[in-house]
């Protein structure tokens, strides 16, 4: 009987929980507030331009930075106004949602390897040296075709540390995804993904953890994500792109990848891009929402709320605070494609954006 | 009603896992997460587990049973006892991120000094951190009951002549077993859920490890790293080792409740 009442109790109590987060939702339909989760890769971004818009038009946007899969997550389960993810849905996993999704990409970051040789302050890699040093092939620094590489500079006889992330990540994606654009033998054995099945080396949690365990370790080598790495003025190597040049990141490097075609939806890898001057392990992260706003009881003012958001999210007064924490803008005809398909959103076939 | 609950949304949740791998699942040293070609097996985990958690043990029975033989026998009642057992008792006040910090910044550098493996990291600088961590809980336990063996038993004893070692050999420890056996249960559950500090310094690794100096990862570890980005079948084999972990925990537990009943 107490089992029973105490269930009763819960199921209630719980009950009145729904009843009253309808009800703030329904009056806060004037005063619209957002939120979203997702990709912790662009947090210090929207961490900054979120609070601007707030400031600016009193319209709170919460963003938890929880992960890409968990902001999928997240908007499959319609809890949120709209997701981020640092990896675009694949059209498996697009189908796997309950509505159409659409991506507005926000920015442009890049993976950078991080390396702790003492004495060593320049190190050029090309796409066949990346590929022996994660595969293992290559173990020690005095390796003769890392040397032949890198005339002039003394390599240490030491052994080679990769240092790789614990946890999924999109840093992981855009990493492993390069990795898999230059190297066959990486694509047959170990793929592309957020958190893969590595052939060598130690993992360590979230960037933090990555650069903390490279900056502790005499011969370390591992990657980072570009905010990370740029605001901590972390050491990176020159990484060889498909034009053969030897390209330090930084952002105009990394803006330089997104200047090719990109395609209508936005879901492309920007890694090893044809530009001469790009640095070849960048890459978008986007936000996603549903095509068609009127869903699960959402007001026309919420959603209305969330376009006009993420419209001034692309516009060049949020693009141009992007560089402040080291990432690099989306480039115009990027920002022309976002544009038209947030203009494609509709509520319940309805307009929202002009 | 709590538990039952936990139980059934973990069984819940590890069924695809389960129907897919079958017992392969906890038999298999594979974990390749990459789309196309998932593989899920748990023994990586299960093997990191139980080692950094059984040496934890042992290297924390020699400190934790002298630490409460001093406070509950030799000093008992004392100024000296009261500090001791305090800061002993603070230790496990001490949240385990800044275990792991510590063992990042100090045991790890140190464990290179002294040559233990390249790096420094692995199983046996997790146990030591492990064994670190649960010495508070063996040692309050059976320090409150090694003090409870009644004085007239030992009294009796040092009236037949006997020296304060025989005392606590044979009459102190065979009265006190059962709590003290219970001590190191408690702290051995603790060893095998405990997650940020084993994470910080494992290394990480997903294959089953080779020695106690290689690296790997434990269930728990694998659970807090991976579950943020996880979905569909790796979150079902999250779960899954989440349940196995349950059982593992479970099986100890009746194992030490088992000990105990034949000690009496």
């Amino acid at each position: 009987m107490k089992v029973v009442l105490s269930f009763v109790l819960a199921v209630v109590l719980l009950s009145a929980c729904q009843n009253s987060s309808k009800k703030s939702n329904d009056a806060g339909a004037d005063n619209v507030s957002l939120t979203a989760a997702g990709a912790t890769f662009p947090m210090p971004y929207y961490n900054l331009v979120f609070k601007d818009y707030t400031k600016e038009t009193d319209v709170l946007v919460t963003y938890g930075g929880i992960g890409s899969g968990g902001g999928i997550r997240s908007l499959k389960d319609k809890v949120v106004d709209f997701g981020a993810t640092d990896a675009f849905l694949s059209d498996a996993k697009l189908a796997e949602m309950p509505g159409d999704v659409v991506h507005i990409p926000t920015c442009i970051g890049a993976v950078v390897i991080a390396y702790n040789l003492p004495g060593v302050d320049e190190l050029k890699l090309s796409d066949k040296l990346l590929e022996k040093i994660f595969m293992g092939e290559i173990t020690n620094w005095n390796d003769p075709a890392l040397k032949s590489n890198n005339e002039g500079v003394n390599l240490p006889d030491l052994e080679i540390t990769f240092v790789h992330r614990s946890d999924g990540s999109g840093t992981t994606h855009i990493f492993s995804d390069y990795m898999s654009k230059v190297s066959n033998k990486w694509a047959e054995e170990v793929g592309a993904g957020k958190s893969l099945k590595w052939p060598v080396g130690m993992g360590a949690k979230g960037n933090p953890g990555v650069a903390g365990t490279i900056s502790q370790t005499e011969g370390a080598i591992g990657y980072i994500g570009s905010e990370f790495a740029f605001a901590q003025k972390i050491q990176t190597a020159k990484v060889q792109n498909s034009s053969g040049e030897y390209i330090e990141p930084s952002i105009a490097s990394i803006s330089a990848a997104a200047q090719g075609e990109i395609p209508a939806d936005t879901r492309v890898m920007l890694t090893n891009s044809s530009d001469p001057a790009s640095y070849p392990i960048s890459g978008f992260t986007w936000i996603i929402l549903y095509k068609d706003q009127a869903y699960d009881g959402r007001s026309q003012a919420q959603a209305k709320g969330t376009l006009e958001f993420l419209d001034w999210l692309i516009s060049e007064k949020a693009q141009g605070q992007a560089e402040k924490v080291n990432y690099a803008p989306l480039p115009e005809a990027a920002v022309a494609k976002a544009k038209a398909i947030l203009r494609s959103v509709s509520y319940g076939g309805e307009k929202i954006l002009n | 009603m709590l538990a039952a609950g936990m139980v059934y949304s973990l069984v819940g949740g590890s069924v695809p896992a389960f129907k897919t791998f079958g017992l392969k699942f906890i038999v298999s040293g594979e974990w390749d997460p990459t789309e196309g070609r998932e593989n899920y097996g748990a023994l990586p985990f299960i093997v990191g587990t139980l080692m950094t958690s059984f040496a934890a043990l042992i290297l924390c029975l020699p400190l934790s049973f002298a630490t409460s033989l001093f406070l509950g026998e030799y000093f008992r009642g004392t100024r000296v006892a009261r500090i001791l057992g305090l800061l002993v008792d603070l230790l496990a006040g001490i949240p385990s991120i800044v275990y792991g910090l510590w063992g990042f910044y100090v045991l790890r550098p140190a464990m290179i000094e002294l040559g233990f493996g390249g790096r420094g990291f692995g199983i046996f600088t997790a146990s030591l951190i492990l064994a670190v961590m649960i010495i508070p809980y063996a040692t309050s336990l059976s320090n409150e009951i090694i003090s409870m063996v009644p004085n007239d038993l030992k009294e009796a004893a040092y009236s037949l002549g006997a020296t304060r070692l025989e005392v606590i050999s044979s009459v102190t420890i065979p009265n006190a077993r059962s709590g003290i056996v219970a001590g190191y249960i408690l702290a051995f559950g603790r060893a095998l859920g405990e997650t940020m500090a084993v994470t910080m310094l494992i290394g990480n690794t997903n294959l089953v490890p080779s020695s106690f100096f290689d690296t790997g990862n434990t269930m728990a570890s694998v659970i807090a790293n991976q579950f943020g980005e996880a979905d569909g079948l790796k979150l079902s084999s999250l779960i899954a080792i989440g349940l196995l972990l349950f059982l593992i925990t479970g099986i100890i537990n009746a194992v030490g409740k088992l000990i105990i009943k034949k000690m009496n």
